[in-house]
Parts: C-alpha cells; structure tokens; sequence
C-alpha cells in the first residue's frame, strides 16, 4: 500500500470495512423489504401455497372500508401527533426564548422525559387515566362534570382522540426543545430591527420567529408525522383497534392481519404502502424547508 | 424589559406543562409505592417509611421481571456493541474514503433510517420461520442490530466527515495502517459521538415491543416490554403490581436518560436531520 495517498483517492479497502454492517443490513432489512413486496402480490394464508394476486392487496387498501379507516385514522392521528404539538411547542419555545426564565434546564429534562420512557409503560400509564375508574373521570367528577364522565377507552367516539391525546403528550416536549433550540440561535439583531419598525409581540413572532425556524418545524413535522403513521405500540396495549374498528392504524393492520387473520398479502401490501408514504412525507416537508429556505 | 405580571404568567404556563408532562408518569410511580390493591394481597411486605417497597419483589416474582430484564440486557448489550463497532466502521469508509458505487450504497442505508419495523417484520417472521431461526435470541437481536445500523452509519458518516484530515494525514504518512488509523486516531476523540449513538441504540433496542411480539413465543424470551404487556392482559386483580412493573421496565433508559441527557436531546433531534 502506498503511504502518501492524497485524499478521497479510490481505496479499496472501503468495501472491507463497508461489509459486515452491510451483509447484516442486506440479509435483515434489504431483503425483507423486498420480500414484502413480493408477498404482497400474493394471496397467502402462511402454510399452504400461495395465489398469485396482482395489484388486488393494494386495491383492497382503496376499496375495503375498513382498510381505508385504518389510514383515515392515522390521519387524524396526525393532527395530534404533530399539528398540535407543533401549535403548542411554538408558543412555548416563544414564551421561553422571550422572557429569560429559570429553571430551563429543570423544565426541558421533564418535558422531554416521556421520549425515553418505553410506549408499553406509557399506554400503562394512560389507561389508568382513561379507565372508567380511572384519574380523568375522578378529575370530571370532582368538578361536577361527571355528565361527561365515561370508559374513554371503550367509546367509539372518543377512544381515537384519546388516542391521539397520549400523542400530543409525547411529542410535545421534542418539538418544544428543537424550536427553542433554533430559537436561541437567532440573532438578537433581527429582534431590533423588527422593534425599531414598531413590531408588536405577536407581529414579531410571525416577521422573525417564524421563518427563522423553518429548517427546526421541518425536522419536528418529520419526526412526528412518522410518529404518528408508525403508531402500534400504543394502539395494541389500549385498545387493540377497538371498540369496533375505530382506532385501528395501518400498523396494527399489518399486525392482526398478517398473525391473527391469516391474511400475509394484505398484511405486506399495507406495510409496502406505509413504507411509500412515509418515505414520500419526508420528501415533500424537507423539499418544502429547503425550498423556503433558499 | 418584561413586566412582573408577565414574567409570573411565563411561569404559571410553564409549570402547568411541566406539571402534565409528568402527571402519568408520577402518577404510575406513587401507584407502585403505594398500598397494594389487589384483592389477594395477604401480608404488604416491606415498607420503608410508608412507601411500599415490597410490591417491586412481589411483581418481579409474581410477574417473571427478573427473567424478562436478563433478556432484554442480553440483547441490548448484543445489539449496542455490534451495531456500533459496525456503524464505526461504515460510517469510516463513507466518511473519509471514496470508492465506487459509493453514493448509491450510502442512499441503500439511508432507507433503512425511515423504514417502518412493520413493514420487513411480516416476510422476515416467515422466513426465519423456515429457517428455523423463530423464537431464538439471534430472531429478536439481528433485525433491531440492521435497523439500528442503517442510523449509525449515517450518525458516524457525518463525525468522520467533519474530523480534521490533517490528523488523518499525518498518521498515513507515519505509515499507519487505515485499522490503527480508525481505532487508534479517529475513535479517541470520537468519544462523544460514539457515547450518544450507544445510548440511542440501547434505548431504541430497550423499548422495543414490535419485533419481540412477533419472533418470540417461549417465555423465556421475552423482554422487559413485552412481558410488561403480557403481564398486564394477564394480571387483572389491581393496578399496583402493574404499576410496580412499569417502573421495573422504564427505570434503566430512564436512569441512562438523568446521567447522559445531553446525548439523548442531541441524538434525537438530529436524527432526522440530514444534511
């Protein structure tokens, strides 16, 4: 080997450290992948020989009602996974970055606690306060809301929004610490400038605070939303789709399908599809900040 | 420059949001200290000034914590070496050398970073199922050791790329070889780098219920997550032990999280950022 190669000359020896992590890569996540796509042109019961199927898994997704839910719900679960926490987050980090409080430090350790907090103790956690016992209706009753009080979990209107609520719990504190720390890196310069123009708070906020963290609500918007479409977890310790069909999530349809009915093709084809819009969400926010940006 | 009134509203706001973020936390944690309410709960066991210690003992033997953590440790640990010397060692190659064919192979590991465990832990259970493979250790810590690879590749790619070339210079001048070069050069400094991507990966791999749920069925296997829910569709006399047990599982990520909270905070938000 010769000693004075300049710099990003072609090495060989590349593919020699590139191989382990690539051979454990390719045989446990490249190959799968593809073997779900193959999986899901076909109707497969997991012991018997499958029939071929065609695009009909995927069009299953359009025309079964209960299959559209599934991704209609994770829609909604969108809103509370990340248009609310991105609401909220931005009026805090606003709040804090404006006044110099204390006790940040204190405030951002609890905020972000619930991220490390495994899913399964936290839908622990939740359903505790959503049982028909449970601390939210104690809350109800002793306000003397208790017309409003029920199983919130078992209710078909309100066990999605419930749902939706851990959510907005979760991911609330990560949003909150990304903008402030795009926050804190804006020049205090621009703040003046806007003052000295006679720049109110709330005009403020819009003329400099906002588009000074486009590239931080990027990043928040992608995290959350993949958040938000990944839900299984949190679905299959609280309800396990139910009552009826309203909570299910493309997830835990990949899940019950593939090992509870039976259904292997629909179970891939739904995985293949989420993996499609999670890939093409990602896309189009970072397109979308890049292009705001420049 | 702020007035008193608003500077007390900023934290009324403040402790009010931090007051909900905690409330189930706390609230699993003052269940799990207190007086058990199971039906059958004979003798209350330990306690030490009020707090009930003993539901901690009696969960880890009524509910098996003690089997499902050594699971969950041993595959952490797996996991955690194994895809960071790995991740090391392809973030080095993609972050100081160039080779052919290397920008589609970087973007092949760039899927891996947004793939939904969902979506390959369907054809994965089958084929492993005829290889004989399901419901073995290698089932559960081989796939999350591929996820968390595609990540740390990106995560190491990026320190190696911004690391002075003159170090890396000067050592391949000295005759070093590029496997002194990486451990002996580059990884001392990398510390800090190298201590977030471990604990992302650890709690990544701690937390994880889909691929456990799927591969494993004897119960010695199960992990800390997966026996919590198992224990908690099967455990239905009272809420303490199921709250002492939630505590058993979240504990060591949150213990990690107190020490080294700095790694998590950076480590999450610039996960998703690329560059």
């Amino acid at each position: 080997m010769s000693v004075a190669r300049p710099p990003g000359e072609p090495r060989r020896v590349a593919y020699l450290y590139l191989l382990p992590a690539f051979v454990i890569y390719a045989a446990f996540l490249l190959y799968p992948i593809g073997r779900a796509v193959q999986l899901s042109l076909y109707d497969w019961d997991g012991l018997s020989v499958g029939r071929w199927a065609g695009l009909s898994n995927y069009a299953a997704i359009v025309a079964d009602e209960g299959l559209r839910d599934a991704f209609v719900h994770a829609l909604v679960l969108v809103g509370f996974y990340a248009v609310a926490p991105l609401a909220i987050g931005l009026m805090l980090a606003a709040i804090l970055n404006h006044a110099k409080v204390r006790g940040l430090g204190f405030f951002r350790t609890v905020v972000f606690l619930p991220q490390v907090v495994a899913m399964v103790v936290v839908a622990v956690a939740w359903r505790r306060v959503y049982a028909p016992d449970g601390t939210l209706n104690g809350l109800l009753d002793a306000l003397g809301l208790d017309s409003l009080t029920r199983g919130w979990l078992g209710d078909y209107t309100f066990a999605l929004p419930a749902v939706g609520v851990v959510g907005t719990w979760f991911e609330t504190g990560l949003v909150t610490v990304l903008l402030l720390a795009g926050m804190s890196r804006i020049p205090p310069e621009l703040y003046e400038a806007a003052r000295l123009d006679g720049a109110g708070a709330v005009k403020e906020f819009f003329a400099v605070t906002l588009p000074s963290v486009r590239g931080e609500i990027a990043v928040a918007l992608t995290l959350t939303v993949i958040a938000a479409l990944r839900t299984f977890d949190l679905v299959y310790i609280t309800t396990r789709g139910g009552p009826g069909n309203s909570t299910s999530v493309p997830s835990y349809e990949v899940y019950h399908r593939a090992f509870g009915l039976s259904q292997i093709g629909s179970a891939a084809a739904i995985g293949v599809t989420l993996t499609v819009i999670i890939f093409a969400i990602s896309f189009v926010i970072n397109r979308f900040a890049d292009r705001g940006a420049s | 420059m702020i007035s008193r009134g608003e500077r007390l509203a900023n934290y009324v706001i403040l402790s009010a949001f931090a007051a909900f973020a905690l409330f189930p936390i706390l609230s699993i944690l003052f269940a799990a200290l207190g007086p058990d309410d199971s039906a059958d709960a004979t003798g209350q066991g330990l306690s030490v000034a009020g707090l009930h210690l003993g539901n901690f003992s009696a969960a880890w033997e009524i509910g098996h914590f003690g089997s499902y953590l050594r699971t969950s440790l041993a595959v952490s640990a797996f996991v955690v070496v194994v895809s960071v010397v790995l991740s090391i060692m392809s973030g080095y190659a993609f972050g100081t050398m160039r080779f052919r064919g290397q920008s589609v192979l970087f973007y092949l590991f760039m899927l891996g970073i947004m793939m939904p465990s969902e979506a390959i832990a369907v054809p994965l259970y089958f084929d492993l199922r005829s290889l004989g493979l399901i419901d073995t250790f290698w089932s559960v810590a081989l796939p999350q050791v591929a996820l968390s690879v595609a990540f740390g590749t990106f995560w190491m790619r990026a320190y190696f790329r911004a690391s002075s070339r003159a170090i890396v210079e000067a050592a391949r001048i000295d005759g070093a070889s590029t496997w002194r070069i990486l451990w002996q050069v580059l990884v001392p400094p990398a510390r800090p780098a190298v201590v977030t991507l471990t604990v992302l990966v650890f709690m990544w791999t701690w937390n994880e219920f889909l691929i456990p749920l799927i591969m494993v069925t004897s119960e010695s296997l199960r992990t800390a997550p997966l026996g919590l829910a198992f224990f908690q569709g099967q455990y239905t006399s009272g809420f303490t032990l199921l709250a002492a047990g939630s505590v058993i599982v979240a504990t060591p990520v949150v213990i990690f999280y107190l020490f080294l909270q700095r790694h998590f905070v950076r480590g999450l938000l610039q996960g998703a950022v690329r560059e």
